[in-house]
C-alpha cells in the first residue's frame, strides 16, 4: 500500500513536472475556459432568453460542467501518447503498482481541472458572476465538480485504452459527451423537452452536477418541477458519479494491462 | 550448475507469423550470455518475454528461479532492462529520470541519491544531469537508458543492442562496466549485431535465426566448428598465385584455394607447426615473391556467414543441407 502511494506519488510528480515545462498544456485550461465563459456571457447569453432568469448567473454553471467534462478528451489522447512511449517497457519491467501509471496521469489531469475551475472563476467574477451563499457551500459545488472531473478524467483514460489512437479518441470523445451536454440543463432548462426525454435528461448526472451547483451557488436554478431527481439533484450527481467512477477505474485498470502487454 | 536465466520451449507468435520456436536456453548465474542473431530473428521478442513485458504462447522462462508468468513482480525486483529503444523521459532532466526510476524499485531515499549521483558520473552524464533529456545526444541518452537499467545493481541484466549508436570509447566503456557487472555476481544477457562485441564479452554465445537456436556455445567452439587455422599466403604476383596452391597442396600442406582478388592463397593448417613447416618449404621451393604470411584464427564472421548464409532469410541453407524444401 505505501509502495502504491510512492509509486503514485513520483508519477504525478513526472507529469507535473512535463506541466510546468510545456506550458501549452496549460492552454486547454486556461484560453478554452475562458473562451467559453465569454461567449456565453456576451455573444450566447443575449440572443438565449431564459424567462425569468439573469442569464449570466444562470449559464456560469453550466460552463463549468461542460469544462469537466472536456477533460475526457485530453486525459485520453495523453494515454494514448503514454502507450506510444517507449518509457511504457520501462515502467513494466519495473516491480512497481501497475496502476501507478494511471494515477500519475488522472491525478496531474485533475490539477488542470481545478486550475481551470479558479481561472473560470475570475472571469466568471468579472463579468457579474457571483455566488450567494457561504464558504462551504461554495466549495461543496467546486467538489462536485471535480468529482464530475474525475469521473470524466478516467473516462478518457478508458477511451484511450480502449482506442489506442488519439484522432480516434478526439472524435469518438465528442461523440460521447454531446448527447449528455444536449440533454442536460447545463445552458438551458428542460422544460422544452419532450416528457420522455426529460425524465431521462433529468437523470443525466451533467443535470444533477449543474442544478446542485446552481443550488449550492445560490445562483438562480430552473430544475423547477418535481420527482427525485429535480428535488435532490446533489443526491442524484453524488450516486450517479460514484456508481460510474467504481464501474470505469477498475476497467481503466484492466484495460491497460492489456494494452501494454503487447 | 545454478541458472539465472532457464528458458524451456518459449515460443511466441504475432498473428500467424512465429517470431519464437521453442526455444530453449540455460545462462549460468555470473556468466555473459551473448544472444547473436540478423535483423527479425527474435532476439527482442526472446528478451521481452524474459522481462515479464510479453507473455509467450507456450513454454516456461525462470529468472533467478522464479517463474515469469507466474512471479511477474518477484522477477521484476531482481532485474534490470535496457531494451532496443532508449526509454528516457524527454521532458525530465538526466538527474530526475534516474531519480524517478530508483524511486519506482523502491530502494529508499538515500540509496536512489547515492547511486544516481554515481551512475551519472560512470557514465559520464555528470555535466548534463541537470539538462532535459530532449536536448541530449543519441549517445547520451542511451547511456542514460543503461544508467537506469544498472540502478537497482540487479541480479539478472537484460541489454537489448546496448551499443548500438555508440562511439567506440563508449562502447568500451560499455563492455567494461558489463564485465564488471559479471564480475560482481551479476548475470548479463545481451543482443548484438556485433560480432565483435560477442566475442570480446560473452562467456557463451547463442546464435538465432528465424525464432530458433541454431548454435550455441563458447567464441571458441563456434570458431571451431567452422574448422582450426588457416594459413594465408599473398603472393606479389598475382598470376603466380595457382602455382603457389598448387605447391602448398602438393607438399601435403592442405587443400589450398586462391581467394578473391586473385592474389591471397589460403590453406587450413588442421596439423599445426608441422603443417605450417611443410608450407614454408613448398614456399621456398616455388621461389615466387610473398608479400605476407600469416596464420589466422577463424572469427565469428565466418561462423556467422557459414551458419546463417548471405541471405539471412533463406532458412538455414548453409547450416543443414539436406533439409528438403516446400
Ligand atoms: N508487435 C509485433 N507485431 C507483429 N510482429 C512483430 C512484433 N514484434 C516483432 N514482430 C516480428 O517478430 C519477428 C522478431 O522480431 P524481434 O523484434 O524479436 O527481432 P530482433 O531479432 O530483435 O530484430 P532486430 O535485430 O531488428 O532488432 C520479426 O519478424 C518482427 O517483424
Ligand atoms: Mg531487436
Amino acid at each position: 500500500m505505501s509502495e502504491f502511494v510512492s509509486d503514485g506519488w513520483a508519477l504525478i510528480g513526472r507529469h507535473l513536472r512535463h506541466i510546468a515545462r510545456v506550458p501549452q498544456k496549460l492552454l486547454s485550461v486556461t484560453i478554452m475556459p475562458v473562451a467559453f465563459v465569454l461567449a456565453f456571457g456576451y455573444v450566447l447569453g443575449s440572443a438565449m432568453e431564459v424567462p425569468g432568469v439573469e442569464y449570466r448567473e444562470y449559464f456560469m454553471a453550466g460552463v463549468f460542467t461542460q469544462v469537466m467534462v472536456a477533460g475526457m478528451t485530453s486525459t485520453g489522447v495523453g494515454v494514448c501518447e503514454d502507450l506510444g512511449n517507449g518509457l511504457m517497457d520501462r515502467f513494466r519491467s519495473l516491480p512497481m503498482s501497475r496502476s501507478a501509471v494511471l494515477i500519475g496521469r488522472t491525478v496531474s489531469d485533475l490539477l488542470l481541472s481545478a486550475i481551470a475551475c479558479v481561472v473560470m472563476s475570475v472571469v466568471g467574477f468579472a463579468i457579474g458572476w457571483r455566488i450567494h451563499t457561504g464558504f462551504w457551500s461554495a466549495l461543496g459545488g467546486f467538489a462536485l465538480l471535480l468529482l464530475l472531473g474525475f469521473v470524466a478524467i478516467w473516462g478518457g483514460a478508458l477511451l484511450g485504452l480502449a482506442l489506442r489512437n488519439a484522432e480516434a479518441v478526439s472524435s469518438l470523445g465528442f461523440v460521447i459527451v454531446m448527447p449528455f451536454m444536449f440533454l442536460s440543463s447545463a445552458f438551458v432548462p428542460l422544460n422544452g423537452l419532450p416528457h420522455w426525454l426529460r425524465e431521462v435528461a433529468k437523470w443525466n448526472p451533467l443535470s444533477a452536477v449543474t442544478d446542485s451547483c446552481r443550488e449550492l451557488w445560490g445562483n438562480e436554478t430552473t430544475a423547477a418541477g418535481t420527482g427525485f431527481p429535480a428535488e435532490h439533484p446533489g443526491t442524484v450527481a453524488l450516486v450517479v458519479l460514484v456508481a460510474m467512477f467504481l464501474i470505469i477505474v477498475p476497467m481503466a485498470v484492466r484495460s491497460f494491462g492489456k494494452a501494454t502487454a503487447r | 550448475m545454478e541458472y539465472a536465466i532457464e528458458a524451456e520451449g518459449l515460443s511466441k507468435s504475432y498473428g500467424n507469423h512465429q517470431a519464437l520456436k521453442d526455444l530453449t536456453m540455460s545462462v549460468p548465474t555470473g556468466s555473459i550470455l551473448g544472444l547473436l542473431g540478423p535483423n527479425g530473428c527474435g532476439k527482442t521478442t526472446t528478451v521481452r518475454c524474459l522481462t515479464t513485458l510479453l507473455k509467450p504462447d507456450s513454454g516456461r522462462a525462470r529468472i533467478a528461479g522464479l517463474d515469469v508468468v507466474e512471479q511477474p513482480k518477484e522477477v521484476r525486483r531482481r532485474i534490470g532492462l535496457a531494451g532496443q529503444y532508449a526509454a528516457v523521459d524527454e521532458r525530465l532532466t538526466g538527474l530526475e529520470n534516474l531519480r524517478l526510476i530508483g524511486t519506482l524499485y523502491h530502494l529508499g531515499r538515500k540509496t536512489v541519491h547515492s547511486r544516481v549521483d554515481d551512475l551519472l558520473e560512470r557514465f559520464d552524464l555528470t555535466e548534463a544531469a541537470h539538462r532535459q533529456v530532449k536536448t541530449y545526444s543519441g549517445g547520451m541518452r542511451r547511456r542514460l537508458d543503461l544508467a537506469a537499467s544498472l540502478l537497482a545493481d540487479p541480479a539478472v541484466v537484460f541489454l537489448d543492442e546496448p551499443t548500438t549508436g555508440l562511439d567506440l570509447p563508449n562502447r568500451i566503456a560499455m563492455w567494461e562496466l558489463v564485465r564488471e557487472q559479471a564480475a560482481k555476481g551479476a548475470t548479463v544477457l545481451l543482443t548484438t549485431q556485433y560480432l565483435e562485441e560477442a566475442d570480446q564479452l560473452a562467456d557463451r554465445i547463442v546464435v538465432l535465426a528465424k525464432g530458433e537456436v541454431i548454435a550455441e556455445g563458447t567464441p571458441d567452439e563456434l570458431k571451431a566448428s567452422v574448422g582450426g587455422e588457416r594459413l594465408e599466403v599473398t603472393v606479389e604476383d598475382a598470376s603466380r598465385a595457382e602455382a603457389v596452391a598448387k605447391a602448398l597442396t602438393d607438399w601435403g600442406v592442405g587443400t589450398a584455394t586462391v581467394g578473391e582478388g586473385g592474389r591471397r592463397v589460403s590453406v587450413p593448417v588442421d596439423a599445426g607447426m608441422e603443417a605450417v613447416a611443410s608450407a614454408v618449404a613448398a614456399l621456398k621451393g616455388e621461389g615466387s615473391r610473398i608479400t605476407d604470411f600469416s596464420l589466422r584464427k577463424p572469427t565469428l564472421d565466418d561462423v556467422f556467414l557459414s551458419l546463417t548464409g548471405h541471405d539471412a532469410g533463406a532458412p538455414d541453407a548453409a547450416s543443414d543441407p539436406g533439409t528438403e524444401e516446400s
